[in-house]
């Protein structure tokens, strides 16, 4: 019994811990599928953690919360999309500068709402939760936005590959100029991807805000946009694989607190290790076949487009 | 003359929170006290707390002084020097460096500003104008151990660390003593987070270690997500740094908090009066630098007055968290029955006692 409270507990942990990466690599990797590297994931996480965090303890509810939060997001995305995509600046520089900016700017319009309590998403979604026997605790902490983390591998790898709107944004991605001459507007679509990627990366701050920890504090989102940016490369740019990598990321950290708590034999720094030991082995693993990489590397990632005729 | 003024410039870019540097007052010259923080002040935690010491300053010597701050000021890089040494030309006569990254920047400064004095919180480097300052913190988790100890049902406290460094496992050896002094059964579990600060994994280990039996949690990592963690899933916290009932109102026993002020009007006295000198400050329950913050209503009046009574007797130095007998993990004899360990010892601490489970390396 006790066994198979903490295997729940561990898989419930873990669902929880990747659902943050997964959410904000998706909206990640549909932009670089289309062309374009936005770094500030990490600076529109902390807009949508804060902005979710206002928006849901001002109205009371946590749909206008996570609503504004992917706006939010798709907001700060905008204005990199405009940046980069119309006014062509240099889109690494860009990235960069809009996390700085969502950095400072979050913790500017969250300032007054440090320290303001609010309940977790699921304790919102089921008032008895604290009642309840610790095993359906644990299942009732796997709220909607799990869910969603859990089936998006699977409507991505259909939009990708299975679908007639996800050929055309691979096609913008590999070859601007040939998908331009085929007559695809591929800045419009650039901006859809930036857009969308922006949005998921605020919902995956908002996630921060209202379901992981519910709290907001400065730089809550601790680099986790940096690490769902790593996991997108980490996935060779595909949807599955980066729902494996989030997993075994978010595995990793949980295992290690529990292995401690248990009080195994293990040296806390090699625990600690384990997250970034994983990426690393599995990175090397992928980059071991340069062609592969390459084949699945957009090819036109990071290059601006001027349409020339 | 052109280099210093593009110097000053930089040194000017480099401050964002430039203008919270308040302009020399022209007439009858206050005392000028200037204050770096390693983090923005928020409303709780390690800086929030230099700034209330900094406040009672101010009410305490009103007019006499001016005391600035510079908030956010990063450990890494050369931002730290930069900001000490416009401090330091901007004729700020004392200088609190509230970080321990601030070490070596300090003594940079310090050396080529020998009229102005320093003061560095939990350094250990010293010098003719510099100071070190700290607090007994221990002492204050001694006593959330004898609360911890008296509360928990489950006998399994848990324990949310950053890094297995001297001056958190401190704190864990504290609450392990206390708390089997008066329920020998307690176990405490640490998790490192390897962290100082990342609310999402406090929150996690937290979790973990409520769901392997921990009905008591503490932290010693800087956000407040292991008390509101608590207060959601119904089990006892402690505070760290500053005041946290508000986060944890049904759940949150007391807090250990650290009070600056009396150590900060003092030294400024000092200086004014040309009095000051290079010291080495370790204060705890004693000199008011460590205080538990208000209790909960939960904790029962005979908790209370047990608190109260050890408290007066660490005051009055006839009980020392360290002593003896205590030993380590494997049994083996650290402190003997009738010794304490000695200030050294415990600066350097790097074992963990009986009833701690956890590993240091």
């Amino acid at each position: 019994m006790h066994e198979l409270e903490i295997a729940v507990a561990i898989v419930v942990a873990t669902l929880r811990a990747a659902t943050p990466l997964m959410l904000a690599g998706f909206g990640e990797l549909v932009t670089e599928r289309s062309g374009v590297l936005n770094l500030g994931v990490e600076g529109m996480m902390l807009m949508g953690a804060s902005v979710g965090f206002i928006g849901t303890v001002a109205t009371g509810s946590p749909i206008v919360g996570l609503v504004l939060a992917m706006l939010a997001g798709a907001a700060l995305a905008l204005v990199f999309a405009v940046l980069t995509l119309s006014l062509m600046a240099n889109q690494v520089a860009t990235g960069l500068a809009l996390t700085i900016f969502g950095v400072g700017f979050s913790a500017l319009i969250g300032v007054s709402w440090v320290g303001t309590p609010l309940q977790g998403l699921s304790t919102d979604i089921w008032p008895s939760l604290s009642t309840q026997a610790p095993i359906v605790q644990q299942l009732m902490l796997i709220d909607p936005l799990v869910w969603l983390a859990a089936i998006l591998p699977f409507v991505a790898q259909r939009f990708l590959y299975r679908s007639r709107a996800g050929l055309v944004l691979r096609a913008v991605g590999e070859s601007h100029d040939v998908a331009h001459a085929l007559g695809y507007s591929v800045l419009r679509i650039r901006y859809f991807a930036v857009l969308f990627g922006g949005a998921m990366s605020g919902l995956a701050g908002a996630y921060l805000s209202l379901a992981y920890s519910p709290m907001w504090s400065e730089n809550m989102v601790a680099g986790r946009g940096w690490i769902a940016l790593a996991l997108v490369v980490f996935s060779t740019w595909k949807p599955l694989w980066l729902a494996l990598g989030s997993l075994l990321f978010g595995f990793v950290t949980i295992a290690q607190f529990q292995a401690e708590g248990l009080g195994l034999d293990l040296s806390p720094h090699l625990l600690a290790m384990l997250p970034y030991i994983a990426t690393i082995i599995v990175l090397v693993l992928i980059s071991r076949d340069a062609t592969r990489l390459k084949l699945n590397a957009p090819a036109a990632l990071g290059r601006p487009f001027h349409a020339t005729a | 003359m052109n280099t210093t003024r593009r110097s000053l410039l930089r040194a000017s870019l480099a401050l964002p929170a430039a203008g919270l540097l308040t302009r020399p007052a022209l007439a009858a010259e206050p005392f000028k006290v200037g204050f770096i923080y390693v983090a923005p002040i928020g409303d709780a935690g390690w800086t929030y707390q230099h700034e209330l010491g900094r406040k009672a300053l101010v009410a305490a010597l009103g007019g006499a002084v001016t005391a600035t701050y510079v908030e956010n000021v990063p450990e890494e890089g050369a931002d730290a020097e930069r900001v000490i040494r416009k401090l330091a030309a901007d004729g700020h006569k004392l200088i609190y460096t509230t970080s321990f990254g601030f070490m070596e920047p300090t003594l940079k400064v310090a050396k080529t500003s020998p009229k102005v004095k320093f003061a560095h919180c939990t350094g250990y480097k010293r010098a003719p104008n510099v100071s070190t300052y700290s607090a007994r913190f221990y002492e204050g988790r001694y006593l959330t151990g004898l609360i911890a100890g008296r509360m928990t049902k489950t006998n399994v406290i848990g324990y949310v660390a950053a890094f297995p460094i001297p001056e958190v496992v401190q704190g864990i050896n504290a609450v392990t003593l206390a708390a089997r002094s008066v329920n020998p059964n307690v176990t405490v579990k640490v998790v490192f987070v390897s962290t100082w600060f990342d609310p999402g994994k406090e929150r996690a280990a937290a979790d973990t270690l409520i769901s392997q039996g921990a009905d008591v949690v503490m932290h010693h990592t800087d956000s407040s997500a292991v008390v509101q963690g608590a207060e959601e899933k119904g089990v006892w916290s402690f505070g760290y740094d500053s005041d946290m009932l508000r986060f944890g109102p049904k759940t949150n026993l007391t807090s250990v908090t650290m009070q600056w002020g009396d150590y900060y009007i003092a030294q400024t006295k000092d200086a004014i009066a040309g009095t000051w000198k290079s010291t080495d400050t370790w204060g705890g329950l004693k000199s008011g630098m460590v205080a538990l913050g208000p209790f909960n209503k939960a904790v029962p009046d005979a908790v209370v007055a047990e608190v109260a009574a050890a408290t007066a007797k660490i005051e009055s130095g006839t009980l020392a968290p360290f002593s003896g007998p205590i030993k380590d993990q494997a049994g083996a004899v650290k402190v003997a029955a009738g010794a304490s360990l000695g200030d050294g010892d415990i600066l350097g601490m790097n074992w963990f006692t009986e009833g701690v489970q956890g590993k240091l390396g």
